[in-house]
């Protein structure tokens, strides 16, 4: 026996010692990372918390009992590290590029940042590490029994969670950053992981070499059957225990926060994976020769849970007592506390700061949540423990560790399955994992939580031994009548087998959102992005130029630029982007949200601002998913089919533009060659006679008569001009009055009479007998009428040149045709022929210029009307005017003969 | 001997004070109207100076140009081109196809005369 005195100051001087580890490596890392403590030693050591003091007492304790079977709690782990560590690996990347602060954060981020999920994993992670800190507690407790003496256990393990709980609170909550790592903490457990596993080896060595006499002397006699137990190897018991240790090391909340919020580079994992199944082998090989050296020398009925303690005790070492001692309240120490900061973490990110946020006015300051954040967690931390304590009053002291441990392990692989599909399966749902989860959660606490209180709380003894309502068919531990299996194997079949089914179901039938579906994308191809380990160098230009490539995708170009050359602007840069600050992101995040909802902007934003390693490309593709970006493109699509056809509008009215300048320049062209034909002989008449004084009278008055010529011919040209370039224009209204066109046509043969007989021209009519009532300009169909019977004279190259004028209604329009037989217009001249200019037939020595048909045809237009030329026989020429015809009662014309 | 100077161009009244100015300046003055006997004169008996008008009735100048080029007892005629367009794309397009000289309407009778006695002046020596 010791004295609590002497336990009390040794212990307290332990944790004194671990106080200064914790806080000297935390001061030292604020300055300058001591580097050997970010080793990947350090890493494997902080994982050993696995090993607990229920490892360190009760496997003894389970070695003395079921023989091997305690061998399974360290082959799943083991099998794990080596066998799945790239499981691990893809956790803790997931971890870093996520930043995730514990399971419940991982869970939650991964369906969709689903609050709801968050509580849920939350309170069940604490209710399921409640009996695991009970346990921790009956250990220590046992242990400070055995060594002093003193008998009122409930006493003593109150003031040894509240002496842990202070521990933890000084411990755990020093940082004010709950993202920070505990560098600290991190070396404290490191050093009580090696004191622990010393103090085992060196209780193992000490008995099997000089309480027992070497191995050979402690093996002596024992059957196999003895060291393999009750329990037959590769049972059902031994496969539960397995795949349990193995969800454990996966799903402990501590484990999680060990292995991979408090991560520091991910190649440690690689390490771990050999040297954690080391450190376990070295925990594990001395557990049997302690419990046969325990059994063969204890006295019987002592509890082989505490043969560590009891076996130097009864050989009267007291220095060996306290080193088994000091490791197994090393064990319960490093677990409690982890496992309560990682409790913590949850329960104050998921539970209370988002009720507080609701709570508090809106513009609370940052540092408000902060303390608020320290105040919930070290509340937290008192409560988790007090949960414990509570645990370890109601369930009486339960003598088996490993049971209760086991109870833990089983609430906590119902995290499996939604972590396991959350980041493998991208098809899995929020829906699927609060489905899973619930019910796998219900059916531990009533078929083995529940139980464990032998009827103290909750479920009575009564409803555990003959089902609720004495319908034995839903005993807790024989559920639906499945009872040959024991009770542990019956909780984890049912519950996790439910739970998984629940979970896939359940996906299976629902549809992710956008962000859940981006989430799970994330989660699921973590290492398609870009290596982890990129340039920092570059991170700030990189950073803004993918937060711009995101803003162009999700805004469009046009509103992008112009967001990101205001934020620039208002950085005072010119030109270029601008930096990344936090009020550029938020002010982004802000537009985003707009547009693709809060949810996505924060994630998609923060991702990039994080500087995380989830490539754009990735990031986009899953925004392209969203309902929002394809409504957006949909959008655009229509917009850019709007401008597709306003382009091509454009482009028809351009060609049409071009078509029409380019007659105009030929126009010029034309106007100014026709222009500069006269003028040649007017200065050339003048310069003549100017300079030449000795010309005849004949010859003088021969030129003046030509320039007088030329001048007029100058000035009809101009008019000419003028007049179709305002009849094309419209400029001049013509005055238009009911007219008859038999008349018209009578009055322009008078006109042109002169012209024709001197030409020696046959002119023929053939008129309608009735009046032919048109809407015309008189003067005006007048001058087009001579303009054509002109041409018909002036180009008639005929023997015998004649001209047929006759009038007709046909189809409600009145015609005029004028055909003359003198040569005809030759067929790729008749297109043209009303072009500007245009001369139908080069005779040599016509002066007319070609405007004459162009006005016709321009004052036909003006008055509603139309001149087209006719392709008929050979060498005839067919012109046709055209208008509509003025009345509507009207007979059938019948065309008379006559000749003018 | 005087120089003979033939004279293609489709404006009576231009046709009209040429061949007074030229025939005053001593030249032995012949005219052609319309482009295929522009170049039919021309090749048959070809004058010390060809004054050619672009715009011609059935053949432009351009084309007669290049015909006479293509002969050999044309291809050194020395040739005056007139055109009524007075723009610089016509005077490229004139002395690519071997115009000697270029003369855009209304020229001043010195211009046009001085330009005929430059080339009849090259023919002859």
């Amino acid at each position: 026996m010791l004295s609590a005195n002497i336990l009390l100051f040794v212990c307290l001087g332990y944790v004194a010692l671990l106080f200064a580890v914790a806080f000297v490596v935390d001061w030292r890392t604020r300055r300058k990372p001591i580097r050997w403590l970010q080793s990947s030693v350090i890493y494997t050591l902080s994982i050993s918390i696995y090993c607990t003091s229920w490892t360190f007492y009760g496997a003894v304790g389970s070695a003395a009992r079921n023989g091997l079977e305690f061998i399974t709690i360290y082959l799943g782990p083991t099998l794990v590290f080596i066998g799945w560590w790239w499981l691990l690996r893809k956790l803790v990347r997931i971890g870093r590029a996520h930043r995730i602060t514990s399971i419940a954060d991982l869970i939650s981020s991964r369906y969709g940042k689903s609050p709801s999920l968050a509580v849920l994993v939350t309170t069940i992670a604490v209710i399921a590490i409640t009996p695991y800190i009970a346990l921790q507690l009956q250990s220590v407790t046992n242990s400070y029994q055995v060594i002093v003496g003193n008998n009122d256990g409930t006493t003593t393990a109150f003031w040894i969670a509240a002496g842990m709980a202070l521990f933890t609170i000084l411990f755990g909550t020093r940082n004010l950053d709950a993202n920070e790592r505990h560098h600290g903490v991190v070396a404290a457990i490191a050093l009580e992981a090696i004191v622990k596993l010393l103090a085992l080896i060196a209780v193992g060595v000490f008995a099997t070499f000089i309480v027992a006499d070497g191995l050979d002397d402690v093996f002596a006699g024992i059957s196999a059957e003895t060291i393999q137990g009750a329990g037959d190897i590769f049972g059902p018991r031994w496969i539960a225990l397995t795949f349990l240790s193995a969800t454990a090391i996966i799903c402990l909340p501590r484990q999680f926060q060990v292995t991979v919020v408090e991560n520091i580079e991910e190649r440690h994992v690689a390490t771990a994976s050999w040297l954690f199944p080391l450190y376990m082998l070295g925990m594990t090989v001395f557990i049997v020769p302690i419990a046969l050296v325990g059994q063969s020398v204890m006295p019987s009925g002592s509890n082989p849970d505490l043969y560590v303690l009891t076996l130097p005790l009864a050989e009267n070492r007291n220095e060996l007592a306290m080193l088994a001692f000091l490791g197994g309240f090393s064990s319960a120490t490093s677990m409690v506390i982890v496992a309560a900061i990682a409790a913590s973490t949850m329960v104050s990110n998921h539970i209370v700061m988002p009720v507080a946020l609701r709570l508090l006015p809106a513009k609370a300051v940052s540092g408000d949540v902060r303390n608020l954040l320290l105040t919930s967690r070290r509340f937290s931390i008192a409560a988790i423990l007090g949960l414990g304590f509570l645990y370890f009053y109601l369930s009486g002291g339960s003598d088996a560790l490993a049971a209760i441990g086991l109870i833990a392990f089983v609430g906590v692989a119902q995290f499996l399955p939604s972590l396991i599909g959350g980041i493998f399966w991208r098809s899995a749902t929020r829906a699927g994992a609060i489905a899973g989860l619930v019910v796998g959660f219900a059916l531990w606490a009533y078929t083995l939580f529940l139980p464990s209180f032998d009827g103290h709380f909750i479920l009575s003894a009564g409803v555990i031994n003959q089902g609720p309502f004495g319908i034995s068919l839903l005993r807790p531990e024989a559920l639906f009548g499945l009872d040959h299996f024991d009770p542990l194997v019956h909780a984890v079949v049912w519950s996790v087998g439910m739970n998984a089914l629940c979970f896939v179901v359940f996906s299976a039938l629902t549809t992710p959102d956008g962000l859940e579906r981006l989430q799970g994308a994330l989660f699921v191809d973590v290492y398609k992005s870009s290596g982890g380990s990129a340039s920092n160098i570059s991170a700030e230009v990189a950073d803004t130029e993918d937060l711009f490539v995101l803003a162009q995708r999700i805004l469009g170009g046009v509103p992008a630029k112009k967001l990101f050359d205001e934020m620039a602007a208002s950085q005072g840069i010119k030109t270029g982007l601008p930096h990344p600050t936090d009020a550029v992101v938020a002010r982004l995040e802000r537009e985003l949200a707009g547009s693709i909802g809060a949810a996505s902007a924060h994630a998609m934003v923060t991702r990039i601002a994080g500087g995380q390693t989830v490539s754009i490309t990735e990031l986009i593709d899953i925004a392209d998913e969203t309902q929002q970006v394809l409504e957006t493109s949909r959008q655009l699509e229509e917009k850019s089919a709007e401008l597709e056809r306003t382009a091509q509008q454009l482009r028809v009215v351009n060609d049409r533009l071009r078509t029409l300048d380019a007659q105009k320049d030929e126009f010029l062209s034309q106007v100014s060659h026709e222009l500069r034909t006269p003028m040649t002989s007017i200065r050339s008449f003048s310069e003549i006679l100017m300079e030449e004084h000795t010309i005849t009278d004949d010859d003088r008055a021969r030129f003046v008569h030509i320039i007088h010529d030329e001048s007029l011919r100058l000035t009809r040209l101009l008019d000419e001009i003028l007049d179709i370039n305002r009849l094309e224009a419209g400029v001049s209204k013509l005055d238009l009055t009911q007219l008859d066109a038999n008349a018209a046509v009578k009055k322009a043969l008078e006109t042109i009479a002169g012209m024709t007989r001197s030409a020696g021209v046959t002119v023929r009519t053939e008129l309608a007998t009735d009046e032919l009532w048109i809407r015309a300009n008189n003067d005006r169909l007048r001058q087009v009428m001579i303009n054509v019977l002109s041409n018909a004279v002036k180009y008639n190259l005929a023997d015998k040149p004649e001209i047929l004028v006759r009038t007709a209604l046909v189809d409600g329009f009145v015609q005029i045709d004028i055909i003359d037989n003198g040569g005809g217009v030759p067929p790729e001249v008749s297109t043209s022929i009303f072009d500007k200019f245009a001369r139908g037939i080069r005779t040599g020595r016509n002066h007319g210029a070609g405007l004459g048909l162009p006005i016709s045809l321009a004052i036909m237009r003006a008055m509603n009307g139309n001149l087209t030329i006719e392709v008929t026989a050979e060498n005839t020429t067919f012109f046709r005017l055209s208008f509509e015809h003025a009345l509507i009662r009207h007979r059938a014309p019948a065309p008379a003969q006559g000749t003018a | 001997m005087s120089a003979r100077v033939l004279l293609a161009e489709d404006e009576e009244n231009i046709l009209t004070s040429l061949t007074f100015l030229l025939e005053r300046a001593g030249y032995d003055v012949s005219v052609e109207t319309e482009g295929p006997k522009v170049l039919k004169a021309a090749l048959s008996t070809p004058p010390d100076v060809l004054v050619l008008d672009v715009m011609l009735p059935d053949m432009d100048g351009y084309e007669i140009l290049r015909r006479l080029r293509a002969s050999p007892a044309t291809e050194r005629l020395p040739v005056l081109m007139l055109t009524a367009k007075g723009q610089r794309e016509d005077r490229e397009t004139a002395l690519r196809c071997g115009a000697d000289l270029f003369i855009t309407k209304p020229f001043a009778n010195s211009e046009i005369i001085n330009a005929i006695g430059e080339l009849a002046e090259k023919r002859l020596q």
